[in-house]
Formats: C-alpha cells, sequence, structure tokens
C-alpha cells in the first residue's frame, strides 16, 4: 500500500477528460506530458481509470459535452472544470453551484472569429454566393448569361438578439457596411447607442437581417418561434450562429419552404450534424457544420487557455474566463 | 411619373441607340421604350456595320453595356453621336480617345455599384477564408453526420490586407475590412491625401502583395494595370496569401494564377471576373479553394433600380442641354 501511495504521490496530476467520442482531445500530446490524463474515451480503457478518477480534482470537458449531478457523483474530489465552449447550456449549473464546483469557459476566444463567419453567412445569403458558385462550376455561365439579382446589404436593418460579446462584435462590423443596429437583450446595454427592443417580436418586426447569437437557457429556448417569424416577414432573413435550440425549428423550416421569410444562414441546429433535409435543396439557405469559432487562430487561442487554465488550478493561481457563480 | 404612357407618340421620343443590351436593359426594357425611341442592334439579322449605316445616321446618344465594345471603328459609323452612357464604372471597352477626337462625351455609373462590389468582395473573401460555400456544400450533400468535422478556417481579423487601387471600391472595401480588425496598405497611382493615416501606402505592386495576407483587386483596367498582378506578385504574397479581384479579369494574369493555385503557391482566391468571361479557366473548377462568380458584384435590385434612375437622369439632361449628372471626370481620360 505505501509503495502505491508513494507512487501516487509522485505522479503528474490528474486530469479527467470528459467528452463525447466525436469530439477529439486537443493538445493531447502536451497534456499527456504534464499530467496524468484519465480519458473516458481511451480505447482500450485504462484499467487505473475506475481508482484514479476518484481522486482527480480537475476536469477539461472537452466540446459541449453535457457534466452533470451525476458526473460529480462517479467523480467526487472534482473542484473545477475547465470548460472549451463559449456556451455553457450543457452544464447543469445547479450541480455546480450545491457543491462549489468553479467553472471556466472559452471566454472571447471565439467571439471574432464566430463574428466575422456572422457577417459572411449574412452576405452569402442576400447577395447568393454560394448558388453563384454552383452556377459557374455547373458551367451554366456561357450560356445563361446573367445571373440572379441579389439584395443589397448596406441600409439593411439588422436586430440582434443578444448584445453580449459576439452580438457587439457582429454590431460594429455591419455598421462599416452602412447598416442599422438594434438589438434585444435581457437588459438594455448601458453606453451603447443602438436602438433597443423589449421583445424580439418587436426586435423582429423592424429588422431585415436577425442575428441570434445569444445564450441557450431556459428563458431563450424556441425564443425565435412562429410570431416572430411572421413579424420578420417575407424579405428578412435570420441567421444563427448561437445554438440550434433557440430557434424552433420545424417552423423555421417551414417558413423558409413556403417563402415566409426571405432566407437563411445556419451555423447550429437542434439535432446535430443531422439537418432537415427540406433545407438542401434551398438557394436562399445557407448551411453550415457548426463551424463559425473553427479557425486555426481560435483554436490555438482556446488551446493557450485551456493549458494556462490547468497549470494556475495546480499553482492556486488565478484563472482566466471563469464564471461567476450567481 | 410617365414611365408608362401609352399616348406617347414613340416618333417623338428622343431617340437611343443601345449597345449590349446590357443586363440593366433586360429589367427596364418597358421603361426605357416609354421614354426613347430605342435602336436595339441585337434584334437586326444585320451585321452592325450595316445596321448603323442603315439606322443610326442621326443617332445622337447611345447607352452601352459592359459586355459590348465601342471601338474607333464602331464610332466611326455613329457620325451624329455625341453622347455615350455607360452603364458601368469601368470603361476599357469604350475608345476614350476616339471619344474626345470625335467630340463624344461619356457618362458613367460613378461609384453607384461601390458599396455593393466592396460587400461582395468582402463576402467572397470570408467564403474562401471559412470556407462557408464549400461547407454549404458538405451539409447540403449529407455528409456531415457521415463524415464529421469539416477542416478548419483562417481567421479574417488581424491579417493584413492589400488594396491594390484606393479608388471608390478600394475605399469602401478598406473601410469594411479595418471593422473586422484588418490592417490596410494600399497601392495606388498616387498618395491619397483624403484616406485615414492609418492606411499605409506601398510604393510598388510587388511590396504591397509581400506585405499583405490578402490582396484585394479594386482598379480600374488600364494599360498599366493589365496582368499587373503576375507571378511574380503572387510568389511574393506567398502560400498563405488569398486574392480577391471583383473589377476586371485582365488585371490578373489569369494562367499564372492557375498554375500558382493548382501548386499551392498562394492559398486561395474569390473571382467574379475573368479575363475571357464568360469563359474560364477548367481548372479553377477543381480547386475548392477557390470561389467563383459570374461577374455578379454589381447585381442587386437596389443597384439596378438606382443604375435606371442615373442613365435616364444623363439622357434627360443632355437631351434638355443641361450638364450630365455624372460624367466620366477629366483625369479619367487618356
Amino acid at each position: 500500500m505505501e509503495a502505491a501511495g508513494n507512487e501516487y504521490r509522485e505522479m503528474p496530476p490528474l486530469l479527467i477528460v470528459h467528452r463525447l467520442p466525436r469530439f477529439k482531445l486537443p493538445v493531447a500530446a502536451v497534456l499527456r506530458s504534464k499530467y496524468t490524463v484519465l480519458d473516458q474515451c481511451d480505447d482500450p480503457p485504462n484499467p487505473s481509470f475506475s481508482a484514479f478518477s476518484k481522486s482527480a480534482r480537475l476536469m477539461l470537458c472537452v466540446g459541449p459535452t453535457a457534466v452533470t449531478s451525476d458526473d460529480f457523483d462517479r467523480y467526487p474530489a472534482v473542484e473545477c472544470v475547465i470548460g472549451s465552449s463559449a456556451g455553457i447550456n450543457h452544464f447543469d449549473l445547479a450541480a455546480f453551484r450545491r457543491r462549489g464546483i468553479r467553472l471556466t469557459t472559452a471566454g472571447d476566444v471565439f467571439s471574432d472569429d464566430v463574428a466575422d463567419y456572422t457577417i459572411g453567412l449574412t452576405i452569402d445569403v442576400l447577395r447568393r454566393i454560394s448558388p453563384a458558385n454552383r452556377f459557374v462550376r455547373a458551367g451554366y455561365w456561357p450560356e445563361q448569361k446573367e445571373y440572379t439579382l441579389g439584395s443589397k446589404v448596406g441600409g439593411k436593418r439588422v436586430g440582434i438578439v443578444g448584445l453580449g460579446s459576439i452580438g457587439s462584435r457582429v454590431a460594429k462590423r455591419f455598421e462599416a457596411f452602412g447598416c442599422s443596429i438594434a438589438y434585444n437583450s435581457r437588459k438594455v446595454k448601458p453606453n451603447v447607442s443602438y436602438t433597443y427592443y423589449a421583445s424580439v417580436a418587436d426586435l423582429a418586426s423592424n429588422t431585415d437581417i436577425l442575428i441570434v447569437c445569444c445564450a441557450l437557457t431556459n428563458e431563450t429556448y424556441h425564443v425565435i418561434a412562429k410570431d416572430v417569424m411572421k413579424k420578420l416577414g417575407k424579405k428578412g432573413i435570420i441567421i444563427n450562429v448561437g445554438r440550434g435550440a433557440l430557434i424552433d425549428e420545424d417552423e423555421l423550416v417551414g417558413s423558409l419552404v413556403i417563402g415566409e421569410i426571405g432566407g437563411a444562414g445556419l451555423d447550429v441546429f437542434e439535432h446535430e450534424p443531422h439537418v432537415p433535409k427540406e433545407l438542401w435543396t434551398l438557394d436562399n439557405v445557407v448551411l453550415s457544420a457548426h463551424k463559425s469559432f473553427l479557425t486555426l487562430e481560435s483554436m490555438a487561442a482556446l488551446e493557450e487557455l485551456i493549458l494556462s487554465n490547468i497549470e494556475a488550478f495546480f499553482s492556486n493561481k488565478l484563472l482566466r474566463a471563469e464564471l461567476e457563480m450567481v | 411619373m410617365a414611365d408608362n404612357n401609352p399616348a406617347a407618340d414613340v416618333q417623338q421620343l428622343p431617340e437611343i441607340i443601345v449597345f449590349g443590351p446590357p443586363t440593366i436593359f433586360g429589367h427596364y426594357e418597358k421603361e426605357f421604350n416609354s421614354r426613347f425611341r430605342v435602336l436595339k442592334p441585337w434584334e437586326s439579322p444585320l451585321p452592325l456595320s450595316q445596321f448603323l449605316e442603315a439606322q443610326a445616321h442621326n443617332t445622337r446618344a447611345a447607352l452601352c453595356g459592359a459586355t459590348a465594345s465601342l471601338t474607333a471603328a464602331v464610332l466611326c459609323s455613329l457620325p451624329s453621336l455625341r453622347l455615350i452612357v455607360a452603364t458601368s464604372a469601368g470603361l476599357d471597352h469604350i475608345d476614350l480617345i476616339e471619344c474626345r477626337r470625335q467630340g463624344i462625351v461619356v457618362a458613367y455609373a460613378a461609384s453607384l455599384f461601390s458599396a455593393d462590389v466592396a460587400d461582395f468582395a468582402v463576402g467572397l473573401l470570408l467564403d474562401v477564408l471559412r470556407k462557408i460555400s464549400a461547407g454549404n456544400r458538405f451539409v447540403k450533400n449529407g455528409l456531415w453526420p457521415v463524415r464529421g468535422d469539416y477542416p478548419l478556417g483562417v481567421k479574417l481579423g488581424g491579417k493584413r490586407v492589400g488594396i491594390v487601387g484606393l479608388g471608390s471600391i478600394g475605399f469602401e472595401v478598406a473601410k469594411r475590412l479595418e471593422a473586422f480588425g484588418c490592417e490596410i496598405s494600399y497601392h495606388s497611382r498616387e498618395k491619397k491625401s483624403c484616406v485615414l493615416a492609418w492606411f499605409h501606402i506601398q510604393m510598388s505592386i510587388h511590396e504591397l502583395a509581400a506585405k499583405s495576407d490578402i490582396l484585394a483587386i479594386c482598379c480600374a483596367l488600364t494599360e498599366q494595370t493589365h496582368h499587373m498582378i503576375n507571378r511574380d506578385v503572387m510568389l511574393a504574397l506567398g502560400k498563405e496569401g488569398v486574392i480577391v479581384n471583383i473589377v476586371r479579369g485582365g488585371v490578373i494574369e489569369e494562367k499564372a494564377l492557375v498554375t500558382c493555385l493548382q501548386r499551392a503557391e498562394i492559398g486561395g482566391s474569390g473571382l467574379d471576373v475573368f479575363e475571357h468571361e464568360p469563359r474560364l479557366p477548367k481548372e479553377l473548377l477543381q480547386l475548392d479553394n477557390v470561389v467563383l462568380s459570374p461577374h455578379a458584384a454589381v447585381l442587386t435590385q437596389e443597384s439596378m433600380e438606382d443604375l435606371y434612375h442615373l442613365l435616364v437622369a444623363n439622357f434627360q439632361a443632355f437631351f434638355s442641354n443641361k450638364p450630365l449628372i455624372s460624367p466620366v471626370p477629366h483625369h479619367y481620360l487618356p
């Protein structure tokens, strides 16, 4: 027993890696060189996992993998979870609060890239870039001399649902195109000159481009429902880079198919990676495999943040992007 | 508005001849027909020179689309021509020297399209860097559940953008990309005094390419700019570099571009224009890091409407002996 105890004390600090198999472990080599990595997805499974994981104080959660009270029962020594997404809807925050467990997120690491992508999706939908690319590649250009008219971006009214880290960056970019900006948020943001609407429906009534980039919570589930889409109208478009469940997807598909709204750019869906087939043939809809945040640069920044936070935890230093548990 | 006035006697309407025909004519033909007596060479079985001789001897004004070529030969067959209203900002298809010689004034689209073209340039750029159309195809082909995640994109923010030609379009592109956190440099015929102090000027196109991650081609096609973006410039831009062209295909040496892309000597390209459009090199169709569009950067409902009003206003000014609304500035003329 004593030999085992000594060995245990000399081991690098224990780190539980909590992930669904489809989310790959970032910086795996570096982590394995510095820490004793207990990866649930190890194949073949680590025989020491069960014993060691009970003493692990730190968990790395990869991707939007759910972390529940049951997980904390399984890993009773965990004091802190290092998250790797900006979103937190996959965490049972009540469980965190009850047990006094700390949580860090990806913070602002993805915000610029998501904002850039939002504008890219918007221009693509309004100016029909994806269908144009296909038109040329299919060889239609020499025969059909001209391409269909698109819709001008400048001068359009942008309505942002959620003026947080991503939303504020989206606003700044659209302003440079000559768009006007309005928003809906839980409350009015001080020091912001954009028009505030207390309800998403009112925002949609006064909007041509509806940007959905808020957090998914109990309150925002299906916040974009039938009434909002009706208010947005035939010429309005929706861009969703938040979470699929922010939009009533069945209603959205229905509205797009019959032309009740003008188009959509969607990076997230209710049941990823499954995307409603009815959207596949619509030229005014641009689809994307949840990659608005995925760039070489953002992944490098995320890896740096994760490594820095893990190191800081084990050295009892301040953590970055720590969520305030209210 | 007198746009639909069936009672108007066609013979009383001022006469214009249309070359192309331009896209705008397809969308607003009825309106043009109600305001002008329109000569349409493309509807005649006669070859152009015979048509002009037979019909256009007294025609004083012409509407010229960007695909038509108003050469000296054509202009000489229009002895009464005094005005050309071009539907584009580009003028490389009109023999301006011959126009000056014959005393023909030219009006054009000026900066009417600049915002739309700049929007499209940014859209193409984001598409290339962040693989938006390719990603759209990936999902619509049902590959997401099968293949899992899509390859990483490249961040736009912080990239060094080289604007080639800081005219109306170049400035609009620069303004937008600045909001994304890009660093802007430019190369132009002359240093722009009106430009914000933090746009850096580069003295040569080569230097601009060497100091840029992205080249946005925003200049007019002239003898000087023809094939200006050649292999040397592309190699200076480098393996990660992206070129976006929304002005005229001839500014880029297209064969060299294809080779550099195939050999991964540059990182990708967004192209709305081509040297011999609507034909383009088949090799481009094989490349995933290239986004192609059919000269669509100007094509919005809003711009077409604005253009129609501008064109009519120019013709009306001419026919009432008033100053043109958007004459080509003197410094454009050779």
